[in-house]
């Protein structure tokens, strides 16, 4: 019943604790009607209650029910009519009767309804709090307007989002108080669940805003391996912190931790903003109470690995020493020339280059729209990047070759099997950066050995990683 | 619809509730979450058909479109359609003597189909306007056609309406609006289904010159009669108020029996209640009035009227204005009277759809099992038909229920952008006419309208959006 309707049609009329409506037209079967009025009678309060349609059998039973039949009610009418002990119980069940009415519950009897084939029918099925959303990149903004609209924060795992379709969802979540996280986050870890490729990560204090998915993944894993425990991880996109994007999901994120107990620490991962929007950053930042540690990969030289040092220092954590695990024995005689990487992390790939700096180098993301158009990322189907792999541990103008693997939920459940036959093979020496925790799926450990005695070096710190191929490039 | 006020820690509540997921596309990321234990509701995401990815963006972006959607919906499932009147379509309609109206999106001549032209014969006819149908023909050649639509009536298939024709007048006790029907002639040989023979027209001048008149006479003594109220208790016995009427025709004839004995009209009373689908016209009626209360909410997506001509299937929708999209009328595909078969079939045909617009007939085949096998198909069908329309729907009708759905609402409003999002088409029931004039009806079944219909209606919605504030 729409509002106007029921200011139109009611007639009601007030005795002493006790009411009687008329609707016209209102009609409901007789059983959901039964079962209204006994739910109403039940009420704490209510001595009698009835609620059903104005045939001349129920009107005479109203009458003896000692309430005064309405004049003019026909047998289409619904008749309610509460007696109560007082005002506020009268009230209130009253109030009840469009509720009682309206009650459904999804039908048992003849089997489910079809499947959900959007996400605004999904979200009315699930009382959620994120839609998940990697559908291909120019279909993603309806589905995540759906999800606005129902409530839901976007977590747009997709990429090839055009800006313009970034930016008008980002703005409709800021008018509705929401998160949209992406596109193109690969990452976010809320209350312990990890969505997307996420590390499992040991409950803590740190919480994370990242517009890089690897690059999350990198710091939780270290910080994890340090000790440290992680609140959240919201990530935000690559594009955020553009100058056309002015870090709208940042802004939103930084506040949502800093109201969120859970949070003593944020850090911020991403490569360097459009200047004026570091700037924008930086001073809502500086407006929170809690402390805000800005990790911006390149920037005065940091590395992810210094991001998570940073933020361990911050919270007085001690630092370990990062993992490795090298080969037994040396198969591979050092000779100069170039580090040949390839990645399935974008942000450990540019890393890898910073890092890599002077040294000859030649580092491919074939997590990149450029490779991910009509297929799966290279973290969901391997077959591109194996194919590469061995051709170019085969080559011999690569010094070394440089790879990263990346474990945790979303990722192969086991992505040393398929490497660890190439790097046997491989002619030219090679490094692997091994992003994961002791808890992930795939066992970091179990994972590092099985790659180190196929005859890679295994850092956990992809920094490292890096270091120990540019000094193999470089000869020693 | 949830929201910053919902919990007051931000972001619905998105670090605080227990993480519950829904998850549109790739099944990697949603067997992760299986794997943590998370609940998740899977959507089972296709791409659509053509390149409408933009136009989606532009029409799902458009900021009326949340509320104008509401508006419409509101407006729609908010009217209280009461039968108030018969009258002759010359004093009601505005049509002179030599006009006539017809079902569908507008129509020439040239273009129309056995039936349409059949039906247009025999209103010519029993107008008087010619004395064979070789004269109506090249009357008609010249004569004003226009929709029933633009004249807020509506029409079954061939949906012929002539001045000297009698309407049922319908008015919505909420917005005030009315809409018209003519009145249902009853099945085998009549004009509707495109026959012009003299038995044909000799009923329509008893039903100008006694029931009309009886039936104004019996209304007009009753008072307005709730048509909600009886569709509503119909859907719970058995109709789905397209394809059967039997029993909203009973509840019907029965509310009005005293008042139509009393105004002489005993012919009128065996005719109504020898003719199960004598309530169509009045559920059309009520459909019309209803949708057409939601008409010119600008920025809404929902579908105002469907209808077909014979020849094109056409829809308007409420942000778009009086525009029609057309495309070419489907065959229906269903069981066969007799002989007949397909090849007998005329392309689909009639006003008769304005009922799934508003979601009854094809919508509410969950009501309906005792006729599903007549259309061709089987209980777990109808259900599965209510039960997918739910995916391209604003919202559930608060008065219009299914039982056996556990008295869920019938879904309605259809969302242009959802059909062209899921590649759900409306299900539609509907009588199939035979192709040529003046063979009647040959079958019934189930039809879907063209898909490009809903295309082209998004994209003129993109056209006109308001994307910035």
């Amino acid at each position: 019943m729409t509002g106007s309707t029921r200011r139109s049609e009611r007639r009601g009329t007030l005795g002493t604790n006790e009411v009687v409506e008329v609707r016209p037209g209102a009609y409901h079967d007789s059983v959901t009607l039964m079962r209204a009025g006994r739910r109403l009678a039940e009420r704490p309060g209510v001595s009698a209650a009835l609620t059903a349609m104005a045939t001349t059998l129920n009107v005479d039973l109203l009458a003896e029910m000692g309430f005064t039949p309405p004049p003019g009610a026909r047998p289409d009418d619904l008749l309610v009519a509460i007696r109560a002990d007082d005002e506020a119980a009268l009230e209130s069940a009253r109030a009840t009767v469009d509720e009682l009415l309206a009650t459904r519950t999804a039908p048992r009897a003849f089997g489910a309804p079809p499947p959900p084939r959007t996400t605004g029918s999904a979200a009315r099925r699930i009382d959620a709090t994120v839609a998940l959303i990697s559908v291909p990149g120019p279909y993603v903004f309806a589905e995540a307007m759906d999800a606005l609209e129902a409530g839901l924060n976007p977590m747009i795992f997709s990429d090839n989002v055009p800006v313009e379709h970034e930016l008008a969802l980002k703005e409709t979540a800021a008018r509705r108080g929401l998160l949209v996280m992406g596109p193109d986050c690969g990452t976010a870890v809320i209350g312990g669940v990890g969505l997307g490729f996420a590390n499992v990560v040991r409950p803590g204090r740190i919480g994370l805003v990242a517009a890089s998915g690897t690059g999350a993944q990198q710091v939780m894993s270290l910080l994890d391996e340090a000790g440290a425990g992680i609140s959240h991880v919201l990530g935000v996109g690559g594009r955020d912190l553009s100058a056309e994007i002015s870090g709208r999901s940042t802004l939103q994120a930084l506040r949502a931790l800093d109201a969120d107990p859970a949070t003593d620490l944020i850090v911020v991962v991403s490569k360097p903003p459009a200047p004026e929007v570091g700037d924008l950053i930086r001073s809502a930042a500086r407006r929170l109470a809690t402390p805000v540690r800005l990790g911006l990969l390149g920037e005065g030289g940091g590395d992810l690995t210094a991001v998570a040092e940073d933020a361990l220092n911050t919270v007085g954590a001690p630092l370990p020493e990062w993992p490795s695990w090298t080969p037994a024995a040396r198969a591979h005689p050092p000779r100069r020339g170039r580090i040949r990487g390839l990645f399935a992390g974008g942000t450990l790939c540019e890393e890898a280059s910073i890092v890599a700096g002077s040294t000859p180098h030649e580092m491919t993301d074939l997590g990149d729209d450029r490779y991910t158009r009509g297929r799966a990322h290279p973290m969901i189907d391997p077959t591109l990047r194996l194919e590469r792999l061995a051709a170019e541990t085969a080559r011999d103008a690569n010094a070394v070759v440089l790879i990263d693997v990346v474990l945790g939920h979303g990722a192969d459940p086991d992505p040393a099997a398929a490497l660890v036959p190439l790097i046997r093979d491989a002619r030219v020496p090679v490094v692997v950066s091994l992003c994961g925790t002791s808890g992930d799926p795939q066992g970091r450990d179990r994972q590092a050995w099985a790659l180190a005695g196929a005859g890679a070096a295994v850092f956990a710190s992809n920094a490292a990683a890096a270091r120990h191929a540019a000094a193999l490039a470089e000869g020693s | 619809m949830r929201g910053r006020d919902d919990d007051g820690a931000g972001l619905g509540g998105l670090l605080t509730r227990e993480v519950r997921v829904v998850a549109a596309g790739a099944s990697v990321l949603t067997d992760a979450l299986a794997e943590q234990a998370v609940p998740v509701e899977s959507v089972e995401w296709r791409p659509p058909d053509g390149d409408l990815a933009a136009d989606l963006a532009v029409v799902t972006g458009d900021r009326r479109l949340p509320e104008a959607n509401a508006e419409a919906v509101r407006r729609m499932l908010g009217a209280r359609p009461h039968l108030v009147d018969v009258r002759p379509a010359g004093e009601v309609l505005g049509i002179e003597r030599g006009a006539f109206l017809h079902a569908g999106p507008p129509l020439a001549w040239d273009r129309a189909s056995g039936p349409m032209r059949g039906a247009l014969i025999g209103a010519a006819l029993f107008e008087g306007l010619a004395d064979t149908p070789e004269d109506a023909e090249r009357l008609l050649r010249a004569a004003p056609l226009e929709p029933c639509h633009h004249h807020r009536a509506v029409g079954p298939m061939a949906g012929v309406v002539s001045p000297s024709m009698w309407m049922f007048v319908v008015e919505d006790a909420e917005s005030g609006g009315t809409a018209y029907c003519s009145l249902n002639e009853g099945l085998g040989k009549v004009l509707r289904y495109g026959a012009y023979g003299p038995e044909v027209i000799e009923r329509l001048r008893w039903m100008a010159g006694d029931l009309g008149p009886r039936l104004r006479d019996a209304v007009r003594a009753h008072g307005p009669v709730d048509l909600r109220a009886i569709m509503a208790q119909a859907l719970h016995m058995g109709d789905e108020l397209h394809n059967r009427n039997r029993a909203a025709t009973s509840l019907f004839v029965r509310e009005l029996a005293g008042d139509l004995a009393e105004a002489g009209g005993a012919r009128a009373l065996r005719f109504a209640a020898g003719n199960d689908h004598f309530f169509l016209n009045l559920a059309m009626a009520a459909g019309k009035v209803s949708a057409d209360a939601a008409r010119g909410v600008p920025g809404s997506s929902m579908v105002v009227a469907m209808a077909r001509n014979g020849t094109d299937f056409g829809v308007q929708v409420s942000g778009t204005g009086d525009r029609w999209f057309t495309g070419p009328a489907g065959v229906p595909d269903g069981l066969y009277l007799g002989s007949y078969g397909p090849a007998d079939a005329n392309p689909d045909i009639g006003d008769s759809t304005i009922t799934e617009t508003t979601g009854v007939g094809g919508f509410a085949m969950a009501a309906a099992p005792a006729i599903v096998r007549f259309i061709g198909g089987e209980v777990p069908d109808a259900l599965a038909a209510t039960q997918r329309m739910y995916e391209i729907t604003l919202a559930e009708h608060p008065a219009f229920q299914v039982p056996i759905l556990d008295f869920r609402g019938t879904p309605a409003g259809i969302d242009v952008t959802k059909v062209v999002r899921t590649g759900l088409l409306p299900v539609v029931n509907t009588g199939i006419a035979g192709r040529v004039a003046g063979t009647g009806q040959v079958g019934a079944g189930l039809v879907s309208p063209p898909a490009e219909v809903f295309a082209q209606a998004v994209h003129a919605l993109a056209e006109q959006a308001t994307i910035t504030p």
